[in-house]
C-alpha cells in the first residue's frame, strides 16, 4: 500500500504549531517513515505550482496551522482543500482565529494607521505597504492584507480539529496515530483525550464557593491546591476544552482557553461568562454590576483565541 | 530586465519572498528581500490587559516566545514600577539560559551550520541535519537532540508549558523549583557546558581547519561595515536578560550607550512601500538607505554584534573562545557576516555557564518569586536581547493597566536592513554573465542571510530530500526561462 500523502501549512500563525509537530520528539521518525510528507515549506520543498499541479483529492490530509489574514493565504487555503481529502485545522488560529483574531476589534486601515506610524516610526510621507508597487527595476508585489481575520473553518470546510495554542504533545499524537491507522473519528471531531472542560484534567480542588471579587493575576498569590475561579481568578478552563492536561492552573496561572469550547458548546466566550457570573456571590444588580466592572477587557478574556469564530466576528468599525 | 524570485524563504517571523533584477548584461542590478505578511500585533495589543502581554505578544514567534514573554514580563516590572525579588530575576534569566541553550543549539545544527559542515555545494539531500549527524557521528547527534531535549523541558519546568511559557508576572514570576527540580537543572546545566565546548571543538575542525571556508568567512561577499547593537552588564560584558544598550561604529568604537527608556532618542524605524516589514536605523545618523558604512544608520544585531558591541563575557570559558575568536579573524569588530555562526557557539558556552552559575545560586530554590504591585501602572519599556537580537516593548496604559499603546521592534526587524544589503552583495559577487546559476551558487546566496537566523524555517534543512526554495528566472519581459527547484 502507498505511503499515505500528507501536506502541513502554516498561514497567520507565529510558528509554535510547527514547534509543536517537532516536539513529538523521536516519533517525528516514525512519522517521517510512514507517510509522504508532500508539501511542508517549513522544512522541505515549497512549490506552490506543483501543488497546484497535482490532481484534486489526492493529499490524503493537510495540517494547516494559522489564520486567515491575507489573500495568500486565503488562496492556499482553497488550493489545498481541493487537493486534500482530509482537511484538519491544526491549533487555535486555524480552528477558531487564535490571537491573530483579536485583529479583528480593528480594520486593515486602523491597524496600519498605527503600525506605520508608531512612536519609533519615521514616516513623515505616511508611507505604507503597497500590493503592487513599481521599483526602478521593476514591480514588486506583496499579498493583500484583509479588514477581517478569518479561521480556516470560516474560509474552507474543515473535517478535524487539532486544539491548542499550540496542540500539546500528546493532542498532537493522538491525531497522528488515529491518522496513520486510519482510524479516524467522525467528521467534525475535535480530537482530544478530553471532551470535558479543562477543570476535568486540573488537580486543583474546587468547592462551592463563590465569589466576591473579580482579582487580576498581579494582584494575588493565589493558593497552591484551590480552584483558581474560586480564589476569584477568570480561569477560562471551566469553559475551555480539557485534553491539554491544565498546564497553566499547574503553574498558578488562569486557563486562557487556548483548547476552544467544550463539546457541544459554539460560543467559547459567551459559555465563560455564563460560568464566571455562576460563581458571583450576590443577588443584588448593583453589587453584581460592580464585581463585573472589574472586568476591564471583555473580548481579551472570553474569547482570547477565538474571535473571529465566535457568534461576535468582529468589532464594529465607525 | 532578469528577475529572479526566491519564493517562499520561509518564516522570517512570518514567511519571506527575495527578489532579485538582472540587468541586459546578466548582472544583479538590484534585490529585494520582502517580508509578506503583517499580523499588526502593535494595534491589537490596545484594550488589552496590561498583565496579558507576556502571554499574547509571544504569540508573535513560536520560535522564540520565551524572548517576548521576558521582554514583555520586564516591560510590566517598569509599567508597575515594581522591583521583582532577586530569586525572581534569577529564575526568570535561568528560563532564558536553557532558552538560549535550546535556540542556539537549533540554528547551529540544524539550520546554518550544515552549510559548513557539509559544505556549501553539498547535494541538497545531505545539507541537512541527517547529514551533519553522519559527519560528525552518532554520538554527537545524539547529544544535540539530548540538549534540546533537556532544555525544554527545564523551560517547562520553569514557565509552566514548553512552548509558549506562562509564569511571567509583572513583579516577578508565578512558580519557582523545589531543590530535586534544582538538582536536575544543574545537571542539564553541566551537560549543555560539556555540549557546548564539544560544538566549539567541531566548529574548530570542520571549519576554521579548512582553508577554504575561513577564505569564505573573510570574504568581500559577505563582509559589511555596519554599526553593532546589544545589552551590556555594568562591566560591558554580555547580558541577555538584562542591561542597557550600547552601540559601536563600524571601526568598534563606543557609539553611544542607553538605558532602555532613552530608545527612541537613539532608533527609528523607516516604512518602504514595497514589504510589511520596517528598517530601523540609528536615529543620530539617519536613514541613508540600504549601504554600510560611518554614514548610514544601519546597524546590526544577533550573536555577532552582541559579541562586537560589548568587551567579552561574563564567564571564564565563553571569554576564552570570544578571544580566540577575535584572534583569529583580525580583532575587533569583525564585519564578516558568516562569523555569526562563530559567535552563536560562543554564546551558546556563555548560556550554559550562566545557567549552571544560577542554577548552583542559594536563592534559586526560595519562595520569594513574587511582589505585589502597589503603584499605579503608567508607562514601561523592557528590552531583553532575543537570540536573533535586541528586542524592545514598550506600553502606555491607562491608570488600571490597560493598554492604549503599545510599540514593539521585535529582534529580526532590526537586522532588516542588513538583511537585504548581505542578499544584495553575495548576488553582485556571485551572479557574473556567463555564470551558471546553479543549486550551489543559489546556496551561497541563502547562506548570507541565513546566519541571521531570521527564524526556525529558514530552515531548507530540516528534512532530506529538496530545497524550499523554487526559483524563477525570467528574461526582461517577465518570461520563465529558468526553474531551479
Amino acid at each position: 500500500m502507498a505511503k499515505p500523502k500528507i501536506a502541513l501549512y502554516w498561514a497567520a500563525s507565529c510558528g509554535g504549531c510547527e514547534i509543536a509537530q517537532l516536539l513529538i520528539g523521536e516519533k517525528i521518525l516514525k512519522l517521517a517513515e510512514a507517510v509522504d510528507i508532500v508539501f511542508w515549506p517549513v522544512a522541505i520543498d515549497a512549490k506552490y505550482k506543483d501543488v497546484e499541479a497535482m490532481p484534486d483529492k489526492s493529499i490524503d490530509a493537510c495540517l494547516f496551522n494559522g489564520a486567515i489574514r491575507n489573500s495568500e493565504q486565503e488562496h492556499i487555503a482553497k488550493m489545498l482543500r481541493e487537493k486534500s481529502k482530509v482537511m484538519i485545522a491544526y491549533g487555535a488560529c486555524a480552528y477558531e482565529g487564535g490571537i491573530p483574531g483579536l485583529g479583528n476589534m480593528f480594520n486593515r486601515q486602523t491597524i496600519f494607521d498605527r503600525v506605520y506610524q508608531t512612536e519609533s516610526t519615521d514616516n513623515k510621507d505616511k508611507t505604507v505597504p503597497q500590493t503592487s508597487y513599481k521599483v526602478p527595476e521593476g514591480e514588486l508585489t506583496v499579498p493583500e492584507f484583509w479588514d477581517t481575520v478569518q479561521s480556516l473553518r470560516q474560509t474552507v470546510d474543515v473535517d478535524y480539529v487539532v486544539p491548542g495554542c499550540p496542540p500539546e504533545e500528546k493532542t498532537t499524537w493522538l491525531a497522528l496515530e488515529a491518522l496513520l491507522e486510519g482510524k479516524l473519528p467522525p467528521p467534525g471531531t475535535v480530537i482530544t483525550h478530553n471532551a470535558k472542560a479543562v477543570c476535568d484534567d486540573c488537580p486543583r480542588k474546587r468547592d462551592v464557593k463563590k465569589i466576591k471579587k473579580i482579582y487580576r493575576t498581579w494582584e494575588i498569590i493565589p493558593e497552591p491546591e484551590i480552584c483558581l475561579l474560586e480564589q476569584g481568578l477568570p480561569c477560562a478552563g471551566i469553559a475551555t476544552r480539557g485534553g491539554c492536561g491544565a498546564p497553566c492552573p499547574q503553574a498558578n496561572m488562569p486557563c486562557t482557553g487556548c483548547y476552544g469550547p467544550v463539546e457541544g458548546v459554539i460560543d467559547q466566550g459567551a459559555h465563560f461568562m455564563n460560568a464566571l457570573a455562576s460563581v458571583i456571590d450576590s443577588n443584588d444588580p448593583e453589587e453584581i454590576q460592580s464585581i463585573v466592572d472589574d472586568i476591564l477587557d471583555p473580548v481579551g478574556t472570553f474569547y482570547r483565541y477565538s474571535l473571529p469564530d465566535s457568534l461576535l466576528r468582529r468589532a464594529r468599525i465607525k | 530586465m532578469k528577475k529572479i524570485t526566491i519564493d517562499p524563504v520561509t518564516r522570517l517571523e512570518g514567511h519571506g519572498k527575495i527578489e532579485i533584477f538582472l540587468n541586459d548584461k546578466g548582472e544583479v542590478e538590484n534585490s529585494y528581500f520582502q517580508i509578506p505578511e503583517l499580523r499588526g500585533f502593535e494595534k491589537f495589543c490596545e484594550g488589552r490587559l496590561a498583565e496579558d502581554m507576556p502571554q499574547i505578544t509571544q504569540r508573535i514567534c513560536g520560535v522564540c516566545p520565551e524572548a517576548h514573554h521576558m521582554a514583555a514580563a520586564k516591560t510590566l516590572d517598569d509599567l508597575f514600577h515594581v522591583d521583582p525579588p532577586s530569586p525572581a530575576k534569577k529564575l526568570r534569566e535561568l528560563f532564558y539560559s536553557a532558552f538560549y541553550v535550546t535556540d542556539h543549539t537549533t540554528h547551529f545544527y540544524i539550520l546554518g551550520g550544515p552549510d559548513f559542515v557539509m559544505g556549501p555545494d553539498a547535494p541538497v539531500a545531505e545539507r541537512n541535519i541527517l547529514g551533519v549527524v553522519a559527519k560528525v557521528g552518532l554520538e554527537l547527534g545524539g547529544a544535540v537532540i539530548n540538549t534540546r531535549m533537556k532544555n525544554h523541558h527545564v523551560i517547562h519546568m520553569l514557565g509552566g508549558r514548553p512552548v509558549h511559557p506562562v509564569f511571567g508576572l509583572p513583579g516577578g514570576v508565578s512558580k519557582g523549583i523545589n531543590e530535586e527540580e534544582r538538582k536536575e537543572v544543574e545537571q542539564i546545566a553541566k551537560d549543555s557546558v560539556e555540549f557546548a565546548q564539544l560544538s566549539l571543538k567541531v566548529f574548530d575542525d570542520i571549519v576554521l581547519k579548512n582553508k577554504a571556508y575561513v577564505d569564505m568567512i573573510v570574504s568581500d561577499a559577505y563582509t559589511h561595515q555596519t554599526y553593532y547593537m546589544g545589552l551590556v552588564d555594568e562591566n560591558n560584558k554580555i547580558n541577555f536578560y538584562d542591561g542597557k544598550l550600547r552601540v559601536v561604529d563600524p571601526d568598534g568604537k563606543e557609539f553611544a550607550k542607553f538605558s532602555p527608556h532613552e530608545y527612541l532618542e537613539h532608533v527609528a524605524e523607516h516604512v518602504e512601500p514595497w514589504t510589511y516589514i520596517k528598517f530601523p536605523f540609528l536615529k543620530k545618523i539617519g536613514w541613508k538607505g540600504f549601504v554600510d558604512g560611518k554614514d548610514s544608520g544601519v546597524f546590526r544585531v544577533a550573536p555577532l554584534a552582541r559579541l562586537n558591541a560589548a568587551d567579552g563575557m561574563a564567564t571564564p570559558l565563553a571569554q576564552e573562545a570570544y578571544e580566540k575568536m577575535y584572534d583569529t579573524l583580525g580583532g575587533k569588530p569583525v564585519h564578516h557576516t558568516l562569523a555569526m555562526h562563530w559567535a552563536r557557539l560562543i554564546e551558546l558556552l556563555y548560556a550554559a555557564e550562566r545557567m549552571v552559575e544560577l542554577s548552583q545560586d542559594p536563592e534559586i530554590t526560595s519562595t520569594n518569586f513574587r511582589t505585589i504591585p502597589t503603584a499605579t501602572p503608567d508607562e514601561g519599556v523592557g528590552i531583553v536581547e532575543a537570540p536573533r537580537g535586541t528586542l524592545i516593548h514598550h506600553y502606555f496604559t491607562d491608570e488600571k493597566g490597560v493598554i492604549k499603546q503599545a510599540n514593539l521592534i521585535v529582534a529580526t526587524v532590526n537586522n532588516a536592513a542588513a538583511l537585504n544589503m548581505s542578499v544584495k552583495k553575495a548576488a553582485m559577487a556571485l551572479i557574473k554573465p556567463g555564470v551558471e546559476i546553479t543549486e550551489g551558487l543559489l546556496n551561497r546566496i541563502e547562506m548570507a542571510w541565513r546566519p541571521y537566523d531570521p527564524c526556525f524555517g529558514c530552515a531548507t534543512h530540516v528534512l532530506p530530500g529538496g530545497t524550499p526554495l523554487p526559483i524563477n528566472v525570467y528574461n526582461s519581459k517577465g518570461k520563465l526561462i529558468k526553474r531551479l527547484a
